[in-house]
């Protein structure tokens, strides 16, 4: 220690003269410079690099369209807003009725119902699809192929009618004596079956899109797990879930919006969800377009919350995935503020 | 039958370990993916301690064999011990019966493993990386643990990239972290799979310094590896293959210099320099 504190010392002794040739070598270097200059006060030979000035090229083209397509939203809003036949009075009357508000707690109630239950029996799915037991991954397309072909109006009308094929349903040991037995018609009412058949239609398209996602995982990520010794139900949860979860988010956000807006579907079974109560209330006065511009207000409304935090939410699992993450929109909308100001003070010093 | 050859290598570390039995013990083990058969009756033994490092032309079965160490692969024919105990399978009379997979998977948080292509888990920091299997499978304490993987990320040298996600990370910086998640097990043993053969030149040094560093404090290890100059540096015994059979083995000197066998020699004309 105090060995290398001494020799430090006279090193740091010399530091200064070493250093003086090279500044004066910089100095005169500079001077020269500054000669030349001096010489040529114009500076025009200089260094004509400096000088140049560089002008982004023009897109006539781009201005054109630009103007045509805003001549033609302005008579798209003004048509929105001129015309009497859209009632917008009639609109905002009903937008917050409360029967109205009653039908899209209904709407979002089948559409969290419908979600969660089709992504849980998806998962299931697409985990026997991707199973080693050859029954299984049979049962498991075989449940696909019928879910998706067959049409969702009809598959909810056949719930709806399940008491016209089984009068009760029993539980209790597989083809053996029963436990306990319900009428079909109690226990499976207008809402049940609107649940079941939107989870059972969604389902089938949640397991191939689960399915995508773990596919799409490197196989080396569970072969590292597996080395690691790693719990198989944890090496599902930590490993591979969370990162299937990007390949999955975006198509499970389509299917979150088709089935916010496919629960509309659910009014043949006339549950009160919010196009059947549009429907309810204008065929009582008449004023159709209005409450179907209400119910359309109402449907952007919830997919616009959906769409939000759906960027978020995957933005949340592309952690490591990215070397950067991608910026919210605040963060951009920031970020080009502070261009735009100082795009402006050089514009401003430069004038 | 290998048992001269082997006390002349690994006299150090076999002093005191006459009776112990050999950490890595394959008995006429076979394998084959459909039609190709990639190991056609391989023995081999490692002794605690030990470096061994398989050589051989690219398909001649090294990675599979060191696959079938912790049961990655599993074997058509014949068995592999660890540390005197069955990898993959439980012997009742002349049976032997395929374990379950939580035992296997049991067996295996005692076996390191490094991969060529790295594969840490993306989606997790570094010091994640490190900490999520003892704690998922040996249910080891998380502060002792994350204390623990802090020390090895020192060891490595890549203790200020504890909490960057690992793409962040140069290959060299992957890899060694690789390396200390396996070494956050505490394993009887570590198995590499060409640790180097994804890195840029430049950072091949690194990670053989690592290894090397590794192989000085005792740990066994066996190790896949086309870096002739690491194998004749670190090994205590060099194991050349081809074809799915061992060609030849010995000191570093024996294999490496004074080759007996034809293919050996062939195989390294090519790979030295």
């Amino acid at each position: 220690m105090t060995v290398s504190s001494r020799a430090s010392g006279p090193f740091a002794a010399h530091a200064p003269p070493t250093a003086d040739p090279a500044d004066s070598a910089a100095d005169s270097a500079a001077d020269s410079a500054a000669d030349s200059a001096a010489a040529d006060p114009a500076g025009s030979a200089a260094d004509p690099a400096e000088r140049l000035i560089v002008v982004a090229a023009r897109h006539p083209w781009r201005w054109v369209a630009t103007a045509v397509v805003a001549v033609l939203t302005a008579m798209a809003v003004h048509a929105l807003v001129t015309n009497p036949a859209w009632d917008w009075a009639t609109v905002g009357q009903f937008l917050f009725a409360p029967s109205i508000v009653r039908a899209v707690g209904l709407t979002l109630r089948l559409t969290a119902l419908g979600i969660l239950a089709g992504f849980a029996l998806g998962t299931l799915l697409a985990l026997m699809r991707l199973s080693g037991s050859g029954l299984l991954r049979a049962v498991s397309w075989t449940y696909i192929w019928i879910f998706r072909s067959v049409p969702l109006i009809l598959q909810l009308l056949f719930w709806y009618n399940l008491a016209l094929l089984y009068r009760s349903i029993s539980f209790g040991i597989p083809f053996g004596p029963g436990f306990f037995a319900a009428g079909t018609m109690d226990l499976v009412s207008p809402l049940t079956a609107a649940v079941l058949g939107l989870a059972l239609h969604q389902a089938a398209y949640a397991a191939e899109v689960v399915r995508s996602g773990f596919l799409s995982v490197d196989a080396g990520q569970l072969e590292a797990a597996a080395a690691l010794g790693i719990p198989r139900l944890h090496q599902f949860r930590r490993i591979l879930l969370p990162q299937a979860m990007r390949t999955i988010l975006p198509t499970a956000g389509n299917e979150l919006i088709g089935l916010v807006k496919g629960t509309s579907v659910v009014y043949v079974m006339a549950l009160s969800e919010l196009f059947y109560q549009v429907q309810v209330i204008y065929t009582r006065n008449g004023r159709v377009i209005p409450l179907l511009l209400v119910a359309a207000i109402w449907y952007l409304a919830l997919t616009t919350v959906m769409s939000v935090a759906q960027f978020y939410v995957e933005r949340y699992f592309a952690r490591g995935a990215l070397r950067t993450v991608a910026p919210t929109p605040i963060q951009r909308l920031r970020a080009s503020a502070r261009s735009v100001e100082a795009s402006l003070r050089r514009r401003r010093s430069a004038a | 039958m290998t048992a001269p050859a082997e006390r002349g290598v690994t006299a150090p570390a076999g002093v005191g370990a006459v009776a112990a039995p050999p950490m890595v013990e394959l008995r006429g083990v076979h394998k084959a993916f459909g039609p190709l058969e990639v190991l056609r009756g391989v023995d081999l033994t490692v002794r605690a301690g030990e470096v061994t490092v398989l050589l051989g032309p690219s398909g001649s079965g090294k990675s599979t064999l060191l696959r079938t160490i912790n049961h990655l692969e599993k074997v058509d024919r014949g068995f592999v011990r660890v540390d005197g105990e069955l990898i993959g399978y439980r012997r009742a009379g002349d049976r032997l019966h395929e374990l379950s997979e939580r035992h296997i998977l049991r067996q295996r948080t005692h076996i390191g493993f490094v991969f060529q292509s790295f594969n840490l888990f993306g989606h997790l920091t570094v010091l994640d990386n490190v900490v999520e299997a003892p704690v998922s499978a040996q249910r080891r304490d998380r502060a002792e643990t994350v204390a623990h993987a802090l020390e090895l990320l020192a060891r490595v040298g890549v203790a200020d990239k504890a909490d960057e996600y690992p793409r962040r990370l140069s290959g060299g910086q992957q890899q060694r972290v690789a390396i200390a998640r396996a070494l956050a097990l505490r394993p009887k043993l570590l198995l590499f799979d060409e640790p180097t053969s994804a890195l840029d030149p430049e950072l091949v040094g690194e990670v053989l310094d690592v290894m090397r560093d590794l192989a000085g404090s005792g740990t066994t290890m066996v190790v896949v590896t086309h870096e002739v100059g690491f194998a004749r540096e670190v090994a205590d015994t060099v194991v050349f293959l081809d074809q799915g059979r061992i060609i030849e083995r010995g000191t570093p000197a024996q294999v490496l210099d004074h080759p007996r066998e034809e293919r050996t020699r062939a195989f390294l004309s090519k790979v030295l320099p």
